[in-house]
């Protein structure tokens, strides 16, 4: 019998979904643990980062990192893990371009904190405590992480062979990556895996009638016809600009993609490519009629750049 | 420092009209300060937002944007949809930190070389005044992996 | 100074670690249970619209999504000065007892049960769910895969997807249910339910007939004697959803409850140097410091809490179940945290009993599901259960609904001191001078803050149910003298 595959799965910055979205292959989640042994996973095996730096170079076959680099630890992994593993794959859209945590980036550092530990109502605080990356206490020396000024993506810190996008990744796109890893069929370096190569609204089933709009609605102002493109009704729908793969998911529970899956092929930034579709799809030849337009979009910069504004062109508001 | 501050600007011309007008200020000899590095487009409206954003990024510090008059454009619509891309890419500039009249949309005729010298020389004053973007990175910085 | 450093634990939502130091005579000092991260929420959805933020908040946690993603709603209905339509509100609680069937079963079979139906000093290769699935058989667990998926797959029918739905909006819910679809659930529902009462037969011939069990729940090294709190409905039931959060003493007495916009009259936390997360404590009666018994203003939530805060679960089967509990151990409330599993399992049914009630409601398929806001009221607090304690969204908003303030306290964050003590007591009582420190001593620490569920646990304790542990113990002059690790 051949050689079990290694593989490991560690999460930087983000909420664990990606490791949910795994356990979401039910039943065929046996099957991946048949084909592979876990050799790192800091939630479900008993291997220790002390374990890793142990571990000849090279000698995890697959690596799926999850979660942006947010921190002075998860930095250090991350570059761990490059060395000891022979590909690199950036899980889900907070290791690939920095995800929901990369709204910080619209943030400074202090801001946060100041937020957090002093200016929260429901925080008690007097002597204007903050976490410390070395505190003495009686007994000895604690520490914590530093924690970094702007989110950073995977690839901003090491070199990553793969892509797979998705807030989380859709389930049935981890099988068939995991498939392709196992039937030794990757593509090229650097290639976008488990997902789709057309846009979102290719996975649609909403009727696009190439209308153009004169007043954009937000959410909650409207209930969108179920069976007509969302956009097309005045509903910011991030699905022109968004790569598929997702199978529609959200535009089919009637909400508006927001772009977890990121940019298509060949476009350098996801925001910029969709302020072109929505100016394709107002109806206003007048400057003043067509500001009126883009001023109902209530977060214009925000909406953007959801998942992805640290992998942006400009990563981050600088003042 | 301040004195030493020679801006850079990237300006994105249209072929029909913009460019021309360009190509008149030239052999007209009309002066104009030299800090604009021109790109020609076949229309305003082939002017992706990331093209500027990527401009501010590398190192711009003003990016013009200059197309035919409403209403001439080669292709019909082209020019109408740059103007709205533009109006949403002020919005966006503001959110960053950016001050927003770092781009700038012109419409300028085959026939306005004087009109083209003249907004160069206005806008170049316009980002002297502002001083250097901050949204400059090292070329080197651009892409995956930095 | 001797120090043991277990590093990483597990998350919650993120890195957990744990310090330990212990005295000359080796007995342990003191223990800090650290959080060394910090992703900032409440800052970055400044300047989000407010009826975006349910999607935004949900990511929060990818393992109770869906808490993060109601109670935001429930904040912002409040903050448009919208109320959700009747069927809205049964679809948003048939959503979320949906999720809390995915949540406590992943937690209670990958995480917690192997401790139990494998053994706490059972060689860590088996001590997992691949063992326990050994050990239970097959059929056994492509039941729990399968009670798992259900669960799942309700919430993608509703929200687009389970793992961060698209679902709740101001006033209402952006998807209603097909006959078609109620059949369905209905089927499932009936399945989740059978599923909860075995789940709890289980745990009765497993863990409550095995002596050795029964005397590590009962010991003093797993029990913690704080105040509790959870959310009651009209008649002081359990309720995940909606209604007024009450907490009792350490004798089970009430002596506090409060609306959702009260809570800051009611709860505060507390801020220490070595933790990226905060402390919460009872605000009326003061920061003490880390200390358990009569007139601490530590509490616990999660399902130990809310069943300790209650008179009564709101469904028939859970609330024999329930009286069961409390006869076994002699009364409310319950001071020994290992017993949280079998709360947990409490809740399951529960919640699948709800499930089902909710499946064969006549209003559920109706097509009203939503409410338009007219306005902006600008500012709104939603409180509900998550499965790991009470979770407090609280944002306002400018004339436009953009916010400008957020204030956010998690379901694990409540248990955050509750967790140190835990973790400490169960230290001092594991480690004794002269006693060799053993793997399975390890694991008998980590089940101190298993019970809790940390935030971070359903999901990946269920691959193979293992937290990676390290012991380091260093002499007074910090040298490494001794590893234990679990390979």
């Amino acid at each position: 019998m051949a050689e079990k595959l290694k593989i490991a799965s560690y999460w930087a910055a983000d909420c664990g979904g990606c490791d949910v979205a795994i356990l979401d292959t039910h039943e065929k989640f046996l099957d991946i643990v048949q084909a592979a042994d876990i050799v790192f996973m800091p939630i479900a095996v008993d291997i220790k980062e002390k374990d890793v730096e142990a571990f000849p170079d090279g000698y995890i076959d697959v690596c799926f990192f999850h979660g942006a680099i947010r921190n002075s630890e998860n930095e250090h992994m991350a570059k761990l893990l490059r060395r000891k593993s022979k590909v690199l794959v950036a899980f889900g859209s907070c290791a690939m371009m920095g995800g929901v945590p990369g709204l910080a980036n619209f943030k400074d550092r202090e801001g946060i904190l100041s937020r957090v530990y002093f200016e929260s109502p429901s925080t008690d605080n007097p002597d204007k405590v903050l976490p410390q990356t070395e505190t003495q206490v009686r007994e000895g020396v604690l520490t914590l992480p530093a924690f970094y000024e702007e989110v950073k993506t995977l690839a901003d810190v090491v070199d990553v062979d793969y892509f797979m996008p998705g807030c989380p990744p859709a389930s049935h796109q981890i099988v068939n990556v995991f498939q392709a890893i196992v039937a030794g069929n990757l593509p090229p370096k650097g290639s976008i895996v488990g997902a789709s190569t057309k846009s979102v609204c290719e996975e649609c089933s909403r009727i696009k009638e190439n209308k153009t709009i004169k007043r954009f609605y937000r959410v909650h102002e409207i209930i969108p016809d179920p069976e007509r493109c969302l956009l097309e009704q005045g509903i910011p729908c991030m699905g022109p600009a968004t790569r598929g793969g997702c199978g529609a998911a959200c535009p089919v529970a009637n909400q508006p993609c927001r772009g977890c899956y990121g940019p298509l092929d060949g476009v350098i930034d996801h925001g910029a490519k969709y302020i072109s579709a929505l100016a394709s799809v107002i109806d206003a030849n007048n400057p003043e009629e067509a500001a009126k337009i883009f001023d109902q979009i209530a977060d214009p910069a925000g909406m953007l750049y959801w998942f992805g504004l640290p992998a942006s062109l400009l990563r981050r508001v600088r003042k | 420092m301040e004195q030493s501050f020679e801006p850079k600007i990237i300006g994105f011309l249209c072929n029909w009209c913009s460019y021309a007008g360009a190509d008149l200020a030239g052999v007209s000899r009309l002066q104009y300060p030299p800090n604009i590095r021109i790109i020609r487009v076949m229309c305003s409206g082939r002017v992706d937002p990331s093209f500027v954003l990527k401009a501010l990024k590398e190192g711009a510090d003003g990016v013009l944007i200059a197309g035919c008059h409403p209403g001439d454009c080669h292709y019909e619509s082209g020019n109408y949809k740059a103007m709205r891309r533009y109006l949403y890419l002020k919005k966006l500039l503001k959110e960053f930190g950016v001050e927003d009249e770092r781009v700038r949309l012109e419409w300028i005729s085959a026939a306005e070389g004087a009109r083209f010298a003249q907004v160069v020389t206005e806008f170049t004053e316009t980002i002297r005044r502002l001083g250097p973007s901050k949204f400059k990175e090292k070329a080197a910085s651009v892409g995956k992996g930095a | 100074m001797q120090r043991i450093t277990i590093d990483p634990i597990t998350r919650l939502e993120g890195h957990g670690k744990i310090e330990i130091f212990l005295n000359e005579r080796g007995e342990v000092e003191n223990a800090y249970f650290q959080i060394p991260e910090l992703r900032g929420f409440e800052k970055f959805v400044e300047g989000r619209p407010a009826e975006e933020v349910p999607r935004i908040v949900s990511r929060i946690c990818g393992v109770c999504p869906a808490a993060h993603h109601i109670c935001a709603g429930k904040a912002v209905d409040k903050v448009f000065g919208v109320k959700p339509t009747p069927t809205a509100i049964k679809l948003r609680r048939l959503f979320y007892s949906a999720h809390y069937i995915h949540s406590h079963l992943a937690h209670f079979y990958a995480l917690a049960a192997p401790d139990f139906v494998v053994g706490p000093e059972a060689d860590p290769p088996v001590r997992n769910v691949v063992g326990l699935i050994n050990k239970v058989g097959l059929e056994t667990g492509g039941q729990v895969i399968k009670a798992r998926r259900l669960a799942q797959e309700i919430q993608a029918m509703l929200g687009g997807r389970a793992t961060h739905p698209a679902f709740v909006l101001p006033g209402g819910v952006s998807k209603g249910l097909t006959e078609g679809e109620r059949k369905q659930i209905e089927e499932w529902a009936q399945f989740e339910v059978e599923f909860a009462r075995f789940s709890l037969k289980l745990f009765e011939d497993v863990v409550l007939k095995n002596k050795q069990y029964l005397e590590l729940i009962q010991s003093d090294a797993y029990r913690l004697e704080t105040n509790y709190m959870g959310i009651v409905d009209e008649k002081n039931r359990v309720d995940f959803y909606d209604g007024e959060i009450r907490y009792v003493d350490t004798q089970g007495r009430e002596i506090g409850r409060y609306k959702e916009e009260e809570y800051l009259e009611h709860v505060a936390e507390h801020v220490e140097p070595w933790s990226y997360l905060k402390f919460p404590f009872l605000k009326k009666l003061g920061w003490k410091g880390f200390v358990e018994g009569p007139g601490t203003s530590i509490y616990q939530a999660a399902p130990l809490g809310r069943i300790n805060a209650a008179d009564a679960m709101k469904t028939p089967l859970a609330e024999e179940e329930r009286q069961k509990f409390f006869e076994f151990f002699g009364g409310r409330p319950v001071h020994n945290i290992l017993a949280t599993h079998w709360a947990r399992l409490i809740e399951l049914l529960q919640a699948a009993e709800e499930l089902l009630e909710l499946a064969r409601d006549p209003e559920i398929t109706s097509p009203d599901i939503r409410n338009i806001p007219e306005g902006v009221a600008g500012e709104g607090v939603g409180i509900i259960e998550a499965p790991r304690g009470t979770l407090t969204h609280h944002y306002k908003t400018d004339e436009r609904g953009i916010v400008v303030k957020a204030n956010l306290i998690v379901g694990t964050t409540n248990n955050n001191a509750p967790i140190c003590m835990a973790v400490k007591k169960a230290a001092q009582h594991l480690i004794k001078p002269g006693v060799a420190i053993k793997e399975g001593l390890l694991n008998m620490i980590e089940m101190a803050f298993r019970a809790f569920d940390p935030c971070f646990s359903c999901a990946t304790h269920a691959l193979l149910g293992e937290l990676p542990l390290v012991v380091n113990i260093y002499n007074h002059y910090g040298e490494l003298v001794e590893q234990i690790r679990r390979a």
